[in-house]
């Protein structure tokens, strides 16, 4: 099993005909994803490497079943790309556009909330999601990822994503689902909702997770695992030397007030019974200790 | 983005806000000649991007021109936490009554917007919230809803603040949250809000950082990034398009991804050593990219040795490999390097790279061996200790 999305997930992508809709849309369908249509309104009834495009996700939907959405709409049209998913009638939509103002996500955030409590976004400002084997969303390159599990992973940042599977993958350790939740103030998804779905995936027997300064998303996690978690947990936590009040490149990522700062986030976490690496490496280790004793 | 006070009210005034009239120098002269037209007394108060400022002698009372004079002359290039001033704002002076507290900003964790609203105004909020949280009064604001007039006189009655004020006070707070959301703001803050002794409701002063990602619908918000406060090293590469932070140490950080960059900054520090910058060349690292990366690093006098960190993902190590080899043609750089490639054609990349090894040129298995080695090539020449 995996989380949110597995191999009948149906995807359509919004911006297929853009330069980086396409590129990504079209290897992660050499993945092996089910990429069955693109939207672009001013070129419906083309295609796209045979994959056709459509004026809208809901003409999308009726004419392909398509189940999720994958935005590579530029910043300012994500906010109307994203109620235009869930209206059209997906279930998932993962939003790899950076540079989405706060206002914005904060208000399809809850405009999703409100009006399509169905409906998962992840990100956005994230790489997706892979199930490795099974479906990759997004813009992680599939074959660092090894398939089969035990591992779920959930993480904020992208490259140390990608720096997570190789540790394992290095290791021989493979992983069900791999969630990028994004660096952004407003995830669609949390990490609470990722371990609480990994928690209650039977093929998931642990979950590695990294975090980076600013906001208490981890320290929210950490109490989350203190009380729903049965599965062991390794993590790391970018940001442990920032200084305050810079933004280390993500818009999420800044200590302010004295809040927000890695050191509190390791604290909260290892005392949640977390095993807390100082480096990618070192939760890798003890990641694969953990495994050891699965 | 953040504004200074006099950007901040101007920008509160734009929506119809009251504030004390005022106006921006650069001189002393420019001061004097402001106060003249303004009146006196007035107050100087040094335009920073950061707090402290009373306590540094950075706000003076001026009764007289010659104190604006005198005033101007001591705060322009005071040195306040290390912000350099080199403007001031001359306001005509309040006759303060009270002073309260108002701000909205995002809670990230309700994912909504947070109204705080206290009558303990002028000094830190931090402080009020430790110290008597209850004189604080919330609200989250969904933003879907907005937020109406008649929510916003619940919450400055559950503030306390007196009757002389409320009329103001739920005026200046209504506008204060249209110009949150309608400037997409990070954070809106009047501290002191104040109540003059004839009974105006009276901005005082000005704290608002905007959001650098919606620079695309607020196009005059170019003027406020020309007005941000960067070193030398941060303006070039904001110049380059590239994310840069300037931090103290000898160590200079290249690597691709914002989460990558900070982890290796933290390595650097974790093995004894200290980074001079954290930077995020992002996805591409072609040689454009890796060749501007390097010019900044290369230009910090403080740099002793440099540690490039790359993890391929749709990026290809060969490509990454390709794109230093020509960088390092193009810029001439003067510190050793140590370069750790890992992920898609990594063993490809390390084949194009293993050709130009030298001592000035490095190649490490993993990222802590490369730390190490990066850490021990700064030491030796002399950057230990920065």
């Amino acid at each position: 099993m995996s989380i949110f999305v597995d191999e009948t997930t149906k995807v359509v992508y919004q911006g297929l005909t853009g330069s980086q809709g396409r590129y990504y849309g079209l290897l992660n369908r050499d993945y092996g994803t089910n990429v069955v249509a693109g939207t672009n309104p001013r070129k419906a009834g083309t295609d796209v490497d045979g994959v056709p495009v459509f004026a809208t996700v809901g003409d999308a939907v009726e004419a392909t079943g398509a189940t999720a959405s994958c935005i590579f709409i530029p910043a300012p049209g994500v906010h109307d790309a994203v109620i235009e998913a869930a209206e059209g009638g997906v279930e998932f939509i993962v939003a790899v556009t950076e540079g989405v103002p706060a206002h914005d996500e904060a208000r399809f955030y809850n405009r999703l909330k409100r009006d399509f409590p169905g409906v998962r976004l992840l990100g956005p400002n994230c790489p997706g999601i892979i199930s490795p084997g099974r479906c990759n969303i997004g813009i992680t390159a599939g074959h660092i990822a090894l398939p089969g599990g035990p591992v779920g992973i959930v993480s904020r940042s992208g490259t140390l994503t990608y720096q997570a599977l190789y540790e394992l993958k290095e290791k021989g350790i493979g992983c069900t689902t791999c969630v990028g939740i994004g660096g952004d103030p407003v995830p669609g998804t949390s990490f609470i909702d990722c371990l609480e779905a990994f928690e209650a995936d039977p093929e998931t027997k642990a979950v590695m997770m990294i975090g980076e300064i600013g906001g208490t998303a981890e320290e929210e996690a950490a109490a989350f695992i203190r009380d729903h978690v049965t599965k062991p947990v390794s993590a790391y936590v970018a940001g442990v030397t920032a200084p305050p009040g810079k933004k280390m490149g993500h818009a999420g990522a800044i200590v302010s007030g004295g809040k927000g700062t890695a050191d509190a986030k390791m604290e909260a976490l290892s005392e949640a019974g977390v095993r807390v690496g100082l480096n990618p490496t070192e939760a890798g280790e003890l990641m694969a200790e953990i495994v050891a004793t699965l | 983005m953040d504004l200074f006070e006099y950007q901040g009210k101007q920008f509160f005034a734009g929506y119809g806000m009251p504030i004390p009239p005022g106006e921006v120098a650069f001189t002393v002269d420019e001061a004097v000649a402001a106060a003249e037209r303004l009146g006196t007394p007035v107050m100087v108060k040094a335009q920073v991007h950061t707090g402290g400022r009373g306590k540094a002698g950075g706000v003076k009372f001026a009764a007289t021109i010659d104190d604006v004079r005198e005033h101007t002359g001591n705060i322009l290039g005071l040195d306040i936490s290390g912000h350099v001033v080199g403007r001031v704002w001359i306001e005509q002076a309040s006759d303060i009554a009270e002073e309260y507290y108002a701000s909205f900003t995002l809670d990230r964790s309700a994912k909504k917007h947070l109204g705080m609203l206290s009558v303990e105004g002028g000094v830190e909020i931090e402080a009020v919230a430790e110290e008597n949280p209850d004189a604080i009064a919330k609200i989250w604001v969904d933003p879907v809803d907005g937020l109406e007039e008649a929510t916003i006189r619940d919450w400055v009655a559950s503030a306390g603040l007196p009757e002389a004020a409320v009329e103001g006070a739920v005026d200046i707070l209504g506008r204060l949250y249209e110009a949150y959301v309608d400037g997409d703001a990070d954070l809106v803050e009047i501290n002191p809000l104040i109540l003059t002794e004839d009974g105006r409701v009276q901005v005082l002063d000005a704290k608002v950082t905007l959001d650098g990602n919606s620079v695309f619908r607020h196009g005059s918000y170019t003027e406020f990034d020309e007005t941000q406060t960067r070193d030398e090293r941060e303006t070039a590469a904001h110049s380059r398009g590239l994310q840069y932070v300037g931090l103290d140490g000898s160590v200079g950080v290249i690597a691709n991804g914002a989460g990558l960059a900070m982890s290796t900054v933290d390595v650097v520090n974790q093995v004894g050593g200290s980074a001079a910058n954290f930077l995020d060349i992002g996805g591409g690292a072609n040689a454009d990219v890796m060749a501007g990366a390097l010019e900044v690093i290369n230009n910090d006098p403080a740099v002793r040795s440099i540690f490039i960190n790359i993890f391929g993902g749709i990026t290809r190590g060969d490509e990454v490999a390709n794109g230093i080899v020509e960088a390092l043609d193009r810029v001439d750089i003067e510190a050793p390097i140590v370069i750790r490639l890992d992920g898609t054609n990594a063993d490809e990349g390390r084949v194009i790279l293993e050709t130009h090894l030298s001592e000035s040129l490095q190649m490490a298995p993993t990222m802590l061996e490369a730390a190490r080695r990066a850490v021990a090539l700064a030491d030796a020449s002399g950057g230990a200790g920065a």
